[in-house]
């Protein structure tokens, strides 16, 4: 069974969590004792029905406030697959908390009110998804029934979506559903009050989407992440370099560079605690062996000897800003990129972009919380990266506030 | 399944791997929190994969209310010495005895609370900068909301407002001093991944698991074990009844199961087959609605 990763992207009153409730509600993911506590709740909060939204909020703030203010991870399977759903807030002042859960997503749904169509938030967070890379986009069209399950109703929001839609992303898999979470048309059963719909409900499409060429597969890409060195009696001379495989194959035997040394070798072998493998690819954790005694630590990147990732200390990224402290220009943050910690300076802010127009603000010397914008800024040590476009892993980096320890950004190189 | 694509099993066992390399690589003295449940066991036996062929580079810490299985400590002992890991324990017992924490008295008393005492007294007392916890984000609410890298202040607190966010899988565990990192591996496994795991790598788990005759008695929903230290009601008799737990905390808080099920493919099939949550028969997280959430924001694990 595979794992399949998907966010929710949606404003407060377009019925997200509802959604998420009908979809674990319908599937049967949720146990008795959790339907009697939602229950309850729900009689408390004086509502009439059960309300699904109640099975997703958590933390007191939340239940009192009746709103989602963090990234909650809720889980389900079905005999298809198991599913992770990071549920994220559609506020505008919780971006980072979206970015978040977007970043290792496989597909996200993108939510929109049925009664108000393609609103700034829908473009902010479909916009972000494609951002952030993440492979198939789910439009749900929620609300049918408040619509009277019309199929003008839907077809006018699909092309209103899809006229903003392709200028930003015009390769982008995307599929539209209509749907009523709270009376559960289309989400895991077929609705009987839209006939004119065949294409398959949301947990069919869920089940279904192809997910293995979501990694890169093509370009041998290995950060060291730590080095095991026994130094026991039986393994005294084992060195193995330990990490996961960010891109591409490793076989015993292939050829291989090691940045920035740029020593080259052979591996020896890739194991798998005590198994060797024949293969290994992402998101494998394995231990790679070489042939040869070369200096290697953490940070260091082992790559296909004739495929080299890009090296450099100008990088060029998007950047999402997470931290109501803005960031300056000619700011010094510490930067994270794989397994390498550097320092850097951020020299240009070339554009902020206004994601409701894609307008590209110039002269702008500062970024505030939430603003998405294209930086150029230089690194203490060469990155080994490849754009992000291409991986996700060698492709992203972030942003830290020395003086906080926060984590203030998100960066996707270009 | 697609080529190249992984189990679901695999996948997960990957990113905890991942994590546990992280946690080694990041700090200079992480220590792993072990209470003798099944998360802790497999993320034993995660470790050793993780690192394999050195040894696990951190000790097990264990918080022993005093109020525990016997077959736990058993087997805690055992697999300590089998994967040649030290093994600290930290004794509630000791801070009730230097007046560190109040023993609380009436029918619903557990020591449960008192282990958050004891435990951030033995991070500061070795100076532990990462500990390693067990904790899943589809056990309870205020953990669905958890990080993988979980910061807590120099009290050892849990603030849900102020998590930093967490990209991609790079992981800040960046700190000032005095403070520490709480790091779940296996934050995105479900009580049924992990048995799924522990049938798919044979590990091996302490007896109470598994059906066995013990005197129990009816509480508000859930069979607790009869014991010296347990104050019942008048109402409440004593049972002889076969029984597993189906998740491990003391025994003061933990709800056993009515069941025959004595191998883990037939507690898979009950658990398949279950209408109640496992941590549903967890008495500790019954005491209120934000139970969790309040002991996270003090400092549990």
């Amino acid at each position: 069974m595979e794992l399949l990763r998907f966010t929710t992207a949606g404003s407060v009153d377009d019925g997200k969590s509802t959604l998420i409730g009908r979809l674990l509600y319908d599937s049967k993911s949720i146990f008795e004792d959790q339907l009697d506590a939602v229950r309850r709740a729900s009689v408390q909060k004086g509502s009439e029905y059960l309300n699904l939204a109640l099975f997703t909020d958590g933390l007191r703030a939340e239940r009192e406030q009746g709103i989602t203010i963090d990234v909650a991870y809720r889980y389900f399977a079905t005999p298809q697959r198991k599913f992770i759903i990071a549920d994220t807030p559609g506020h505008i002042q919780y971006t980072r908390n979206m970015v978040t859960g977007a970043s290792t997503a496989n597909a996200a749904i993108v939510l929109i009110d049925a009664r108000n169509g393609v609103i700034e938030q829908t473009h902010r967070h479909t916009f972000l998804a494609s951002l952030l890379g993440i492979p198939h986009i789910i439009v749900c069209i929620n609300k049918m029934d408040l619509m009277d399950y019309r199929e003008d109703v839907y077809t006018r929001i699909l092309n209103d979506f899809q006229d903003f839609a392709n200028h930003v992303f015009p390769d982008q898999d995307m599929r539209f559903i209509p749907i009523s979470a709270l009376k559960g048309d289309n989400v895991v059963k077929p609705s009987e009050n839209m006939p004119w719909y065949v294409r398959g409900t949301l947990l069919h499409h869920l089940e279904t989407i192809p997910i293995s060429q979501d990694h890169d597969l093509v370009h041998p890409r290995f950060p060291v992440q730590y080095v095991i060195r026994p130094e026991s009696d039986e393994f005294h001379d084992y060195r193995g370099y330990a990490g996961r495989v960010a891109g591409g194959f490793f076989h015993p035997g292939d050829k291989i560079i090691v940045l920035p040394s740029r020593l080259e070798s052979e591996i020896e072998s890739v194991d798998a605690y005590n198994t060797a493998l024949s293969e290994a690819h992402p998101p494998m954790s394995v231990t790679l062996t070489l042939k040869d005694d070369v200096d290697i630590s953490r940070g260091d990147m082992i790559a296909g000897a004739n495929d080299i990732p890009q090296e450099s200390c100008n990088i060029d990224a998007m950047i999402c800003w997470m931290n109501p402290r803005p960031m300056q220009l000619q700011g010094k943050y510490a930067l994270k990129h794989t397994t390498q910690d550097v320092r850097c300076l951020i020299q240009e802010i070339s554009y902020v972009l206004n994601i409701s127009t894609l307008n590209e603000i110039k002269d702008k010397k500062a970024l505030q919380m939430n603003e998405i914008a294209r930086i150029r800024l230089r690194t203490t040590k060469p990155l080994f990266f490849d754009p992000y476009k291409t991986n996700r892993i060698t492709g992203s980096l972030i942003l830290i506030d020395e003086s906080t320890n926060e984590t203030v950004a998100a960066g996707m190189i270009l | 399944m697609g080529d190249y694509q992984l189990t679901h099993l695999k996948e997960l066992e990957s990113e905890a791997i991942y994590v546990l390399r992280e946690v080694a690589a990041q700090f200079e003295r992480p220590v792993l929190l072990f209470s003798g449940g099944k998360d802790s066991i497999v993320l034993v036996h995660l470790s050793v994969k993780a690192f394999y062929p050195a040894r696990i580079p951190f000790p097990l810490l264990h918080i022993d209310t005093g109020h525990n299985f016997s077959e736990t400590l058993v087997f805690r002992d055992g697999l300590a010495k089998s994967v040649s890991a030290q093994l600290l324990v930290g004794s509630v017992q000791d801070s009730i005895d230097t007046g560190r924490a109040m023993e609380e008295k009436g029918i619903n008393a557990s020591r449960n609370v008192l282990q958050t005492v004891t435990l951030l007294d033995a991070i500061e007392k070795n100076k532990f900068d990462a500990a390693i916890g067990g904790a899943r984000r589809d056990e309870e609410k205020a953990r669905a909301k958890e990080r993988f890298f979980s910061h807590r202040d120099e009290f050892g607190q849990w603030d849900p407002k102020n998590q930093r966010p967490e990209l991609w899988y790079m992981f800040n565990g960046k700190k000032r001093m005095g403070e520490h990192f709480r790091v779940f591996p296996i934050s995105n496994w479900t009580e049924m991944d992990v048995w799924q795991y522990i049938l798919a790598e044979n590990i091996e788990l302490p007896s109470i698991y598994f059906t066995h005759e013990r005197n129990v008695f009816y509480r508000d929903g859930v069979w607790l074990a009869e014991a010296p230290f347990m104050e019942m009601k008048p109402t409440e008799k004593i049972e002889y009844k076969r029984v597993r737990c189906r998740t491990v905390g003391d025994i003061s808080c933990t709800g056993l199961t009515l069941s025959t099920a004595d191998t883990v493919e037939e507690i898979i099939r009950e658990i398949a087959a279950t209408r109640v949550t496992e941590r549903g028969g967890r008495y500790d997280d019954k005491r209120s609605e934000a139970a969790m959430e309040d002991r996270k924001k003090e400092g549990y694990f």
